[in-house]
């Protein structure tokens, strides 16, 4: 059954980044890109990582796009349509290679929820097995995420802080704006 | 948008119990999906829908751009305190079980507090990343 979803979902990924690719229309992409976004959360609930489908439908879908939409409000609507100036065959046939070596690289990948995959050898048992009696917290993202790995979430924090004043270095330093709005 | 009145009473409607699910999300991230990071841009978004339809001013009005700086750094010191009042009570850094007089509820309180920081910084940068975009385009 997970299998149909999934095959269903990324084709219409697929579909959804075809159809990006070929707008012209500014409005109508950042409308796809949100639909994009919503459609990897669903995948990562058919794989129930439910915390990052929050996280993605509520900041992929959500802030981006009206930070897009805030942005658009500035600039034209339209992409210009260009003549292509190029071949376009040396692109693809890069596209294409790096596309099969990854591929390639997924064949040594351990199947998805492996319970022998190095990832779940390391400390997640550990976490799965303590979570409970360390912490008493019965979601484990949020044991790990607050409890065994704060000090990383504490650098995410930073991160998040560190980008918001950079926007502001950029384009907001106005703090109080001039009380005068215009003399006519 | 700021004559559309269908519009208007939709999210008249729809802000508060937005506002009260990101504050769910926020104190309920122990036991269901989600936790600061997902509240804050929640509780943003409220605001932010609330700026779409009643303009920047309005929204400035309630949460100034200088209240969401204090706030965006208030945050992470929130945070970094939790992470020095556990050193000053003899543990290590962010070690929260010195907290409380056991261990599960010391582990209880700093994961509260440090999910209150994420959430509190996150919202207000998100709000003075939205005020800085659209703030450009006022005259």
């Amino acid at each position: 059954m997970d299998l149909y979803i999934n095959i269903i979902l990324l084709a219409l990924m697929a579909i959804t980044a075809l159809a990006i690719l070929r707008m012209t229309n500014i409005f109508a992409i950042v409308m796809l890109f949100g639909i994009f976004s919503f459609l990897s959360a669903v995948l990562f609930v058919v794989m129930d990582a439910v915390d990052v489908a929050f996280t993605e439908a509520a900041v992929g879908a959500g802030i981006s796009t009206v930070l897009m939409i805030a942005t658009m409000a500035l600039i034209k609507n339209q992409e210009e349509k260009r003549p292509l100036g190029h071949r376009p065959w040396l692109p693809l046939l890069v596209v294409f290679i790096t596309g099969a070596a990854l591929v390639y690289g997924t064949l040594d990948i351990p199947a998805f929820g492996d319970p022998n995959a190095p990832a779940q050898k390391h400390v997640a048992p550990y976490y799965l097995e303590k979570s409970i009696s360390d912490t008493g917290v019965p979601n484990v993202v949020t044991s790990v995420l607050a409890s065994y790995r704060g000090f990383d979430t504490l650098g995410e924090v930073v991160v998040v802080f560190t980008a918001g004043i950079a926007v502001l270095i950029l384009i907001g330093g106005r703090l109080t704006r001039p009380t005068k709005r215009r003399d006519k | 948008m700021k004559h559309n009145l269908i519009l208007r009473v939709t999210a008249k409607t729809l802000i508060p119990p937005i506002i009260i699910f990101a504050l769910y999300v926020q104190f309920h991230g122990d036991f269901g999906p989600g936790g600061g990071f997902q509240a804050g841009v929640i509780l943003s978004a409220a605001i932010i829908l609330y700026s779409l339809l009643f303009g920047l001013d309005a929204a400035e009005k309630v949460i100034t751009p200088t209240v969401a700086r204090i706030l965006a750094s208030l945050g992470v010191l929130i945070y970094m305190g939790v992470g020095f009042a556990t050193v000053l009570l003899g543990g290590n850094y962010l070690d929260y079980s010195v907290l409380a007089d056991t261990q599960v509820a010391g582990q209880h309180l700093g994961i509260l507090l440090v999910e209150l920081g994420v959430g509190v910084t996150v919202c207000s940068v998100m709000l003075l990343i939205f005020f800085a975009f659209a703030g450009r385009g006022r005259p």
